[in-house]
């Protein structure tokens, strides 16, 4: 699924305007807890989560997704924001809380990148 | 938008007013970066054929077949007066005028660009006036030079080969490190030093560590492994050292060692530390998303092997490895 489409499902403001929004991201996975975005998370997917310090666009490019969604109408700090642009990693905020985000995206077809915990 | 459109500086950018939409983000590319970056002067033809206003169409024909061109700038008292084409010259054929002077043909009205501007401004102009050359003037506005959209296309084509070539041999030297350099054992070794309570660039080491592996040609899922262990790694250091700490990558063609070293204040019980979901983390480091008792577990899942040692009022040792399927690191290109 296009990143561009997913903004609009999820009636998403675009925060870093001067990346790419064109590119395709093949799941999702939501959490708040970077432990658990490092442990349990497959590449390529877009991150959503209600934390908005820069150590979430680090998580985010170290477990190699490709965007993060904020919930709740988050705004990040600007070091994210700067973190996000040096380091090319696309932001969106969402009015839609964390459950209906998911729920949005996983009926749109948006599979889930998340691990069990028995895997 | 129309493809032949030229989009302003401000609308590229975005850095003033109206910031861009995402739509117009993904279009801009390299070639509109370049039709700003480049200048007229860069790829204008210098080689400058000029006619007289005084000769024959006959003779403008003969200069024109000679040097394969379909224009050239009309010059008297080194003063540009003109320009004759191909287009005019049919015109007096039509008319079997091929007799007459430039002078009666030529086009008076002259549309000059400045050999100081970007090429995006001749775009425009050619668009515009909807010519196929134009005189390019410096800022003595003396005739400097011709530039067609031949010259353009052709000016980006040599600017995309170059960035190509520079990133191409910057990859090649990165990849073929530990094939170029012989020796019985090599090794190459980066340190960061992390400082305590520095949340704010919490990852940069780790961050510059994995696009170093990447740089090297370590496939992405290696990069990954690397990049999680040694980003919780960096973590711990700023979060439960007294005086943060050193992290090392230590690269080999079979081995890649991470570790990171501090001198306090030192884990009581190395056991206890390796349960899942023990912590002693504060609230502070909780609400940035860390601190849940998973770090050294989820380093564990994505090394080889982790030795942890540590002693109360020296310090604490941890050191990571992963071991490389043979070739991966050295020259093969991978994904």
């Amino acid at each position: 699924m296009k990143l561009i489409e997913i903004v609009k499902l999820v009636e998403g403001t675009i925060l870093t305007p001067e990346l790419n929004f064109n590119i395709n991201i093949h799941g999702g996975y939501g959490a708040d807890l970077m432990s658990d975005v490092l442990a349990a998370s497959q590449p390529n997917a877009a991150l959503l989560t209600g934390l908005t310090n820069p150590q979430v666009v680090r998580t985010a490019q170290m477990a190699d997704f490709r965007a993060i969604i904020f919930v709740r109408g988050k705004q990040p700090q600007r070091e994210t924001l700067e973190l996000a642009n040096q380091e090319k990693m696309p932001l969106i905020t969402s009015p839609l809380g964390m459950f209906e985000l998911c729920g949005r995206l996983h009926k749109a077809g948006l599979p889930s990148f998340e691990s069990n915990a028995s895997e | 938008m129309p493809p032949n459109r030229i989009r302003t500086e401000q609308e590229i950018h975005g850095r003033h007013g109206r910031p861009i939409t995402d739509q117009d983000a993904h279009e801009i590319n390299r070639v509109e970066e370049l039709s700003y970056d480049l200048k007229i002067h860069e790829v204008m033809s210098k080689n400058l054929h000029t006619a007289s206003p005084e000769i024959s169409l006959s003779d403008v024909l003969k200069i024109l077949r000679i040097n394969r061109i379909s224009g050239v700038p009309v010059v008297e008292d080194d003063k540009l007066v003109g320009v004759i084409s191909i287009e005019d010259i049919v015109r007096a054929m039509q008319n079997n005028d091929l007799t007459e002077t430039v002078a009666q043909y030529m086009t008076r009205e002259l549309v000059t660009v400045a050999s100081y501007d970007s090429i995006v401004k001749a775009m425009q102009t050619f668009t515009e006036r909807h010519v196929g050359r134009l005189p390019v003037v410096n800022e003595e506005k003396k005739l400097v030079g011709m530039i067609t959209k031949g010259d353009i296309t052709r000016g980006i084509l040599v600017a995309l080969q170059k960035d190509y070539k520079e990133e191409e041999v910057r990859r090649y030297r990165a990849s073929h490190l530990f094939e170029d350099i012989v020796s019985d054992r090599t090794t190459l070794v980066l340190r960061y030093n992390i400082k305590s309570q520095n949340f704010t660039h919490g990852g940069t080491a780790s961050s510059h560590i994995k696009r170093a592996l990447l740089r090297l040609g370590a496939d992405a899922q290696i990069a990954r492994r690397c990049g999680i262990a040694v980003y919780e790694a960096e973590m711990n250091l700023i979060i439960h050292t007294t005086h943060g700490g050193i992290l090392k990558l230590e690269v080999e063609p079979h081995r890649i060692t991470m570790s990171t070293t501090d001198d306090g204040p030192g884990i009581p019980d190395v056991e206890q530390v390796l349960q899942p979901g023990y912590s002693t983390a504060t609230d502070q480091v909780r609400e940035m998303g860390f601190g849940a008792g998973m770090g050294l577990v989820n380093i564990k899942r994505c090394v080889d092997s982790m030795d942890l040692e540590s002693t109360v009022g020296k310090g604490t040792k941890l050191v990571m490895r992963i071991h490389i399927p043979t070739e991966n690191l050295s020259g093969r290109k991978e994904e």
